[in-house]
């Protein structure tokens, strides 16, 4: 197999994931229209008549057909314009350029402390079936799964900050006196980094432990299940019973033949635990005073900002698209069967 | 060097002037006296109060960053809770006003020497621009505007720089009030003009974004969503300057963080928490509680007259008398309250508004004023409330509908979300029986009425029409209050409210608000908004 029919592949699925963008385009203008609750009430303020609620009704473009507003928000889209949101006034881009790093920031550390925990947890387990350390794996995976995410987070406060005094307050990305970093990426610990802050760094640092092994003791469940499950298929395998009679030490056959053949399903499962901890983390967040996405995306529902609805959906199924590009492509670059078949 | 020296160091050889480049608040520690930290469950959403679909908290914004005409003075109420009194007014950007002779002009003296952030002498020609603006906007500020009879441009004169006049309709006593409320505030013309379009006349985009007052703070550092941080503007010459040099207020949703937060310290004041927290603290000798009741507002069940049951009288009266009012009171609202209910006289003696309305819970009664409307066997209705208020209002739901059930009313609770209570419940008008949390800005029961109890308004849910509350309200409105005529039409309304129950009131809810003990100065206004200006941490005021 040669590099150009991987580049073949890489650039059709690419062109796969055109159709799902329009189809989210369409799907998400159709869903906020169809919202219930009407905006021009909604900002009409609390003292509105029926005229200020037309005049806002107007000003927003909602007396318009369907048809020429979705013609409006296409024309809008082409040139990279999400609209502005209703409730906060700023273009939502805008918005979702400040919000999205907070939640990336956060979910990318809950990711690192759950894969560390979980995986080896899983090959642990997997390696000696109905051990103890099977049962322990058993355990730690039902209860991460079984403890919502709202009374770990509030759990962890009461104790580490409430009783024990050891955890900073949570307030957010960063303590009461603290300054965000100059902007670069919006991650405040590289920004940090960046400008060579190691107190700022080591501030917005401190201020993700408690949010990220919230949303972390979470995604547990999945990821170490999926590697027991896929290590124990593996290490069953023909090939790895030759690795084994061939005399190769235990280390070589679990890591380099079992561990790597088992890391695809695993591959996908974390794919999907991403992005479902990117969109649907709105407790930890409301619980830390975390300013991502989710909670924006809440509070914009609630005051029927559909700008901002649509704006969200649609970075969401946008990075989602990009997700699984980036996990598919990965898969053709470490597996050589998705190539022959694909 | 660990931290805390390090602030130390930082902010002593920095000093104040060079803050934005640190990047520590310069308060060297949580105990500072000049810093206060507020938390809060919503933050503003623009520094503008005249833009469209400006949010509560951004009141906040035009009353500590922008100074008006007036403002209201302060009085002290028996618990020691200090509250503005709207009835006397006090100098700010106006340095003194009369009235003309003719009663059809009001003539204000701008104050000498006052200036913008920017250094810009404040002129009646901003006042006017301002002022101006407000009524030209549309939406609510010219609204409130109109409240106090300031409806169109013409009205506003800047006859000289240190001279403003507002030409009057007609005489209301609500002119000179309405103008110490959050939405007259006086802007920076010149720079809100240079930044203005000819799109965007009113430079709505600048406004937004970036504040332009002369307000007792200026703007530090604002991250929608996160904080607002205000600093002190030191050359304020409008009002006492305050004693806080700087106020950092952080969003936090979550009640319980906000919570923690300040019982662990971090927070001098902490906003919003429901009234099972402030209950529970209160008993506490560290915090300090602020409860006032809310003015002009009260926690009521409305019912709908388009509802068949509901035209008739005896039934609504019925249903008054089937609400657990004292279990409410206590389960619910955890008595952060005054009762509304159990009043003596079908008559009212005072024209005191809210009070307490003549009705108690009586099953026999409510029974037999069923049975005299021929509803004998009782009839199904829906009970809707706002989920956004789900705190109190859905316990409060759960009991009247288990109380009403007694008497034969079988109720279903409607949970209708937030974005859809306006038009569910204001506009479209079309729920038979709802939980209200209305609240007037200016506290006369003639207020309250045009805005709840006259046909067609937006706060009327109930459909509620009757030609003499009309009359009465018309009459009255613009009345002066110690007008001979005042007290016998506004007494007469009161007795058709209590009669005609179209609103059934439980109880006035407090605002409340939990400080640290050495936290003082709060005051309570009708926009329920923080005014940072009065606010000392030394312990000592």
């Amino acid at each position: 197999m040669n590099t150009n029919s991987k580049l073949m592949i890489i650039i059709r699925r690419i062109l796969h994931a055109v159709p799902s963008v329009i189809g989210i385009i369409i799907v998400t203008f159709v869903l906020t229209r169809a919202l219930p609750g009407d905006p021009a009430v909604y900002f009409a303020g609390p003292a509105a008549t029926a005229e200020s609620i037309q005049e806002i009704r107007e000003a927003l473009g909602l007396d318009k057909a369907w048809p020429e507003q979705f013609w409006i928000y296409v024309s809008d889209l082409v040139v990279g314009n999400l609209g502005v949101s209703i409730s906060t006034g700023f273009p939502v881009a805008e918005e979702l350029a400040r919000r999205l790093p907070a939640s990336l920031e956060l979910t990318l550390i809950a990711l690192i402390f759950s894969i560390s925990i979980a995986i080896p947890l899983g090959i642990a387990a997997a390696t000696r079936p109905n051990s103890w350390v099977d049962q322990v794996c058993r355990l730690v995976v039902t209860a991460g799964v079984s403890l919502p995410v709202f009374f770990t987070g509030i759990f962890m406060i009461y104790i580490f900050y409430y009783i024990l005094g050891i955890a900073p307050s949570p307030l957010g990305r960063l303590g009461i006196y603290f300054m965000s970093p100059p902007h670069v990426t919006g991650f405040y610990t590289i920004d940090a980094l960046l400008v060579g802050d190691l107190e700022v760094f080591w501030a917005a640092f401190v201020q993700m432990i408690m949010p990220a092994i919230t949303l972390g003791i979470f995604t547990l469940a999945p990821l170490a299940r999926m590697t027991r499950a896929s290590m124990i298929q593996v290490l069953s395998g023909d090939f790895i019973r030759t690795a084994r009679a061939s005399g190769l030490s235990r280390g070589t056959v679990l890591y380099k033949y079992a561990f790597q053949n088992a890391l695809l399903p695993i591959l996908t499962t974390l794919g999907m635990v991403f992005s479902f901890m990117l969109g649907s983390n709105v407790l930890v967040e409301k619980v830390f005073a975390w300013p991502g996405i989710g909670s924006f995306a809440i509070e914009a529902l609630i005051v029927s900002d559909y700008v901002a609805v649509q704006g969200f959906v649609l970075a969401m199924a946008i990075l989602y698209v990009i997700l699984n590009l980036t996990i598919d492509i990965i898969y053709t670059l470490i597996d050589p069967r998705v190539g022959l078949d694909g | 060097m660990d931290r805390r020296n390090f602030l130390k160091t930082a902010g002593v050889a920095a000093g104040a002037s060079v803050l934005p480049f640190l990047k520590y608040l310069p308060a060297e520690a949580a105990g500072r006296n000049d810093t206060l930290v507020v938390v809060t469950g919503n933050g503003p959403n623009s520094m503008d109060i005249h833009r469209k679909g400006t949010n509560r908290p951004s009141y906040q914004i035009a009353v500590n960053l922008y100074d008006r005409l007036v403002g209201y003075s302060t009085k002290t109420l028996e618990n020691g809770s200090l509250m503005y009194d709207y009835t006397k007014l006090e100098p700010e950007v106006a340095e003194s006003w009369a009235i003309a002779e003719d009663g059809k002009s009001i003539t204000f003296k701008i104050r000498k020497g006052a200036t913008f952030w920017d250094g810009a002498p404040i002129t009646a020609h901003d006042v006017k621009w301002s002022f101006d603006r407000a009524v030209s906007l549309g939406g609510f500020p010219t609204v409130q505007m109109k409240a106090g009879s300031l409806v169109n441009t013409d009205q506003f004169v800047a006859v000289d720089d240190e001279t403003f006049v507002i030409k009057l309709l007609k005489p209301s006593k609500l002119t000179l009030p309405d103008l110490g409320v959050p939405v007259p505030i006086i802007i920076n013309s010149k720079l809100a003009k240079k930044h203005a379009t000819e799109k965007d006349p009113w430079g709505t985009e600048y406004l937004h974004r970036t504040p332009a007052g002369s307000g007792a703070f200026m703007l530090d550092r604002w991250d929608p969503g996160q904080q607002t941080v205000y600093k002190r503007f030191d050359k304020w010459t409008n009002g006492k300057l305050p004693g806080i040099l700087r106020v950092i207020i952080r969003e936090i949703p979550s009640a319980s963080t906000r919570r923690a937060l300040l019982e662990r310290g971090d927070a001098d004041v902490s906003l919003d928490l429901p009234p099972k927290d402030f209950a529970e603290l209160q008993g506490s000798d560290k915090f300090t509680i602020s409860g006032v009741p809310i003015e002009n507002s009260m926690i009521a069940i409305g019912l709908n007259l388009d509802f068949e049951p509901y035209k008739n009288k005896l039934v609504r009266q019925a249903v008054a008398h089937a609400i657990p009012y004292d279990q409410i009171f206590k389960q619910a609202a955890f008595e952060r309250g005054i009762p509304m209910w159990g009043g003596k006289s079908a008559k009212p003696e005072t024209i005191k508004w809210p009070q307490p309305f003549p009705y108690d819970t009586d099953y026999d009664k409510s029974k037999a004023l069923l049975k005299e409307a021929g509803y004998e066997n009782g009839f199904e209705v829906p009970l809707a409330f706002n989920l956004g208020l789900a705190q109190w209002s859905e316990p409060l739901c759960l009991l009247l509908q288990e109380s009403l059930g007694k008497v034969g009313i079988k109720v279903t609770i409607d949970k209708i979300p937030g974005a859809n209570w306006r038009t569910a419940a204001l506009v479209e008008k079309k729920l038979p029986m709802h939980v209200k949390a209305f609240g007037g800005w200016l506290n006369y029961p003639d207020y309250y009425s045009f805005w709840v109890y006259q046909k067609g308004r937006l706060f009327n849910s109930m459909n509620y029409h009757n030609p003499e509350i009309e009359e009465l309200t018309e009459a009255t409105l613009h009345l002066e209050v110690d007008h001979p005529d005042y007290e016998p039409k506004i007494k007469r309304m009161l007795e058709i409210f209590f009669d005609e129950v179209p609103l059934i009131p439980i109880y006035q809810p407090y605002l409340d608000v939990a400080m640290q003990k050495k936290v003082t100065g709060y005051k309570y206004y009708a926009h329920r908004q923080l005014d940072c200006r009065l606010f000392d941490k030394s312990g000592s005021a």
